[in-house]
C-alpha cells in the first residue's frame, strides 16, 4: 500500500500535480505574507539548483556560491538605482555577470582539486564580500542599495504585489527545473557525474576535465545570479550582508537536507528548511544550534538527503518485492517438478 | 624608521597568532586529510572560556588560558570522536559540509549563551615598554613570547618523545604508521586535543588586544586557510612561515597601502599565488 503510494511520486505525470498546487498556493494561502515566504523560498531553491550543479553532479564544493547570488542582486540593484536602467535589460545584465565573473573565477580554481578548490572558493567569496562592504563609490558601502527597480510588468501587472511576484519566481523555477533536469538526462550531465566519481576515470574516457568543470561552473554561477537578481526584484534592499557566507552554508544545507545530486532534492530541502524555520519564529536567530548538529547527522547517517534516501528505499523495497516474487515463482516451479517426478 | 619598526612588531604580532591558530590546522590536516572549518569556531570558544573563566569565575589570566585550553582540546576530541571518526571512509565532500555543521553549531550556541556584542577582556598585562622611543605593549611581547614558547615546545613534543613522533610518523606515511603498530585512533584524538589546545592559547592571548565575539573566528580561520595553503598543507614549519608572512604583510599593507582593505590582502595573495603556482609556495610535486 504505502510502497504504491511512494512509487505514485516518482511517476513523471505527478510534477503536474505538484505545478497545479503550486498555482493555486496563493489562493489557499491565508494572507500574503505565506505568500511572500513561499516565493522567497522559490528564490533560494534556484540558488540551490544552481549549487547542485558544481557542487551535486559535478562533486566541487563551491563556497563562493553566496558572493555570486550577492553579485547577481549588486549588479541589477546598482544598474536600477544608480544608472536607472530599467529591470529586465539589467536583469540579463546580471545574468551575464555572473556568468562572465564565474568564467574567469573558474579558469583559475578549478585548476585546483578538492581541499584547495573549497578553500580558495572560501577566500573568492571573502573578497567579493569585503569588497561590497568596502567599495564605498561603487557599492555604497555598508549602507546597501536601495530603491532598486521592481520587474517592469509593461503596464499589464504590477510587480511590488506579493501575488504577481510568487508567480514570476514561480516561472523562473519552473525554467530552472525543466533546464536541470534536461541537463541530469543529458551526456553533459552524465560527463559532470563521471566527474564527481574519478578525475582520472572520467579523463581516461577522454572527457576534458577542464572544460566541463568550468562550464559547470559558469552554469552554476549563472543561476546564483538568476536567483540574486530575483531577490533584489523582490525585496528591493540589498546589503553587504546578502554576500556573508552564513548563505552559503544556509544553501549547504537545503540541499543537503533535500538530496545531493538528486533532481527534486534541492526544491523539497529549500522549502521544507524554509518553512521549518518560519513556523518556528524564535529560531530564526539561532536556527544554527539545530542545522548544525543536522548538517552533521545527515553525512554521517543520511549522506543522500530526504530524497535520495527515499529513492534508495523505494529502489530496496521493489527490488526486495522482485526477488520475493522470483523466489516464490521458483519455489512453486521446484515442487511443480516435483510433483511431476513422481508422478 | 620608528614607524617601519612599530609596523614590524605589530606584523610579528599578528603573525604569531596567525601561526599558532595555523600549526593547529595543519596537524588535523597532516593526520586525517581533513580541512577543519571548525578550526575558527574552536579559537572562538577558546576565547569565550578564558573571559567565562576570568570575567565570570573571577580566576587569574594564566589559570584561565590553561582551563580554557583544556575545555576546548576536550572539545577537539569530542568533534574527533562523535563526527569525523564515524567519517573516516566518507567522501571528502561529507568531512567538510560536517566540519561547517560544527562551525555553525558552536557559533550559535556561544551566540545563544553570551549574546553577539562585542566584549573587552583585559589580561593583567596593561603596561608598555619603551625601548628606545620604540613603544611595545607588553600584551603584544608577551604574544610573540608566548607563541615562541609554544612553537619550541611543539616542535620538542613532536621530535624528542615517543608519543610527539607517533603523529609525525602518521603524517608521514598512515600505512608505514599502522605497521609499526601505531593506534590510528590515539594519535587522532591526541592531534586534535594539541590543535584546540593551541587555538584556545592563541586567542587568549590575542584578544585582549582584540575584541571578543561569536563572529571573532571567521576572518582567523580563512587566514589560517590561506597560511597552510601557501606554506603546504600538512607542514609545521610552512606554517610558522606562512603566518609571518601574512602577518608581515598585513600589517605593512595595512599601513602603507589602505586600512580598509587590510583584510583582503591576505585573500588576494593566495589568489595571486595560486594562480600563478596551483600547488602553492612550498609544496613540492604535485599534490
Amino acid at each position: 500500500m504505502w510502497l504504491k503510494l511512494a512509487a505514485l511520486l516518482t511517476r513523471p505525470a505527478t510534477k503536474y500535480v505538484f505545478i497545479a498546487l503550486a498555482l493555486v498556493f496563493p489562493l489557499v494561502a491565508q494572507n500574503e505574507y505565506q505568500i511572500y515566504v513561499m516565493a522567497s523560498a522559490f528564490v533560494w531553491a534556484i540558488a540551490v539548483y544552481g549549487l547542485n550543479i558544481i557542487t551535486g553532479y559535478c562533486g566541487q564544493l563551491n563556497l563562493a556560491h553566496g558572493g555570486f547570488f550577492a553579485l547577481g542582486a549588486y549588479t541589477l540593484g546598482l544598474l536600477t538605482a544608480d544608472y536607472s536602467w530599467s529591470y529586465w535589460p539589467a536583469f540579463v545584465a546580471a545574468l551575464a555577470m555572473t556568468a562572465v565573473v564565474g568564467f574567469f573565477v573558474g579558469i583559475v580554481s578549478l585548476r585546483l582539486k578538492e581541499h584547495y578548490f573549497a578553500i580558495f572558493t572560501l577566500c573568492v567569496g571573502f573578497i567579493m564580500y569585503m569588497l561590497m562592504d568596502k567599495w564605498e563609490e561603487l557599492t555604497h558601502g555598508p549602507v546597501g542599495v536601495r530603491n532598486i527597480a521592481p520587474p517592469n510588468g509593461f503596464g499589464l501587472v504590477d510587480f511590488t504585489e506579493t501575488t504577481p511576484i510568487y508567480y514570476l519566481v514561480l516561472v523562473f523555477l519552473m525554467l530552472t527545473m525543466w533546464f536541470i533536469g534536461r541537463l541530469s538526462r543529458s551526456l553533459l550531465g552524465r560527463t559532470f557525474t563521471a566527474i564527481r566519481n574519478g578525475d582520472e576515470l572520467a579523463q581516461s574516457l577522454g572527457i576534458n576535465l577542464m572544460r566541463n568543470k568550468v562550464l559547470a561552473f559558469v552554469l552554476s554561477t549563472t543561476f546564483a545570479g538568476l536567483a540574486g537578481a530575483l531577490y533584489a526584484g523582490m525585496v528591493r534592499f540589498i546589503g553587504p550582508e546578502d554576500a556573508n557566507v552564513l548563505h552559503t552554508f544556509d544553501m549547504i544545507t537545503y540541499l543537503l537536507v533535500g538530496g545531493i545530486g538528486t533532481l527534486s532534492g534541492p526544491l523539497v530541502g529549500t522549502i521544507g528548511i524554509v518553512w521549518l524555520t518560519q513556523s518556528l519564529q524564535f529560531m530564526e536567530e539561532y536556527r544554527m544550534i539545530l542545522f548544525g548538529p543536522l548538517l552533521v547527522f545527515l553525512v554521517i547517517f543520511f549522506p543522500r538527503g530526504i530524497v535520495g534516501s527515499f529513492l534508495s528505499w523505494l529502489h530496496r523495497r521493489t527490488q526486495g518485492k522482485a526477488e520475493a516474487a522470483a523466489k516464490a515463482q521458483q519455489s512453486r516451479d521446484t515442487t511443480g517438478r516435483r510433483v511431476n517426478n513422481n508422478a | 624608521m620608528n614607524i617601519l619598526l612599530q609596523n614590524l612588531i605589530n606584523g610579528l604580532t599578528l603573525g604569531s597568532i596567525y601561526s599558532l591558530v595555523a600549526l593547529g590546522l595543519t596537524l588535523v590536516y597532516g593526520i586525517l586529510h581533513i580541512p577543519n572549518f571548525a578550526h575558527g569556531a574552536l579559537y572562538m570558544v577558546g576565547a569565550f572560556m578564558t573571559y567565562f573563566f576570568m570575567v565570570d569565575l573571577g580566576a587569574h589570566y594564566w589559570i584561565a588560558m590553561l582551563g580554557s585550553g583544556a575545555v576546548v582540546a576536550a572539545l577537539g576530541v569530542l568533534c574527533e570522536r562523535l563526527v569525523f571518526h564515524p567519517l573516516r571512509h566518507s567522501p571528502p565532500i561529507h568531512d567538510k559540509i560536517a566540519a561547517i555543521g560544527i562551525l555553525l553549531f558552536l557559533e550559535a550556541l556561544v551566540q545563544m549563551l553570551w549574546g553577539a556584542d562585542f566584549r573587552r577582556m583585559s589580561s593583567p598585562f596593561t603596561g608598555v615598554m619603551n625601548i628606545q622611543g620604540l613603544i611595545i605593549p607588553e600584551q603584544r611581547a608577551l604574544i610573540i613570547a608566548g607563541a615562541a614558547v609554544l612553537v619550541v615546545g611543539l616542535q620538542l613534543f613532536l621530535r624528542r618523545t615517543m608519543t610527539g613522533s607517533t603523529i609525525l610518523a602518521m603524517a608521514q606515511n598512515r600505512e608505514g604508521a599502522f605497521l609499526v603498530g601505531i593506534d590510528a585512533n590515539r594519535v587522532a584524538m591526541m592531534t586534535f586535543a594539541i590543535s584546540g589546545m593551541l587555538a584556545a592559547f592563541a586567542a587568549t592571548l590575542y584578544a585582549p588586544i582584540n575584541l571578543v565575539y561569536p563572529a571573532m573566528g571567521h576572518l582567523v580561520i580563512m587566514k589560517a586557510f590561506v597560511i597552510i595553503i601557501i606554506g603546504g598543507m600538512g607542514s609545521i614549519p610552512g606554517a610558522v612561515i606562512g603566518g609571518m608572512i601574512i602577518g608581515f604583510t598585513e600589517a605593512l599593507g595595512g599601513f602603507y597601502l589602505s586600512n580598509d582593505y587590510k583584510d583582503v590582502i591576505a585573500f588576494a595573495l593566495l589568489v595571486v599565488i595560486l594562480s600563478i603556482r596551483p600547488q602553492g609556495l612550498f609544496t613540492k610535486g604535485a599534490h
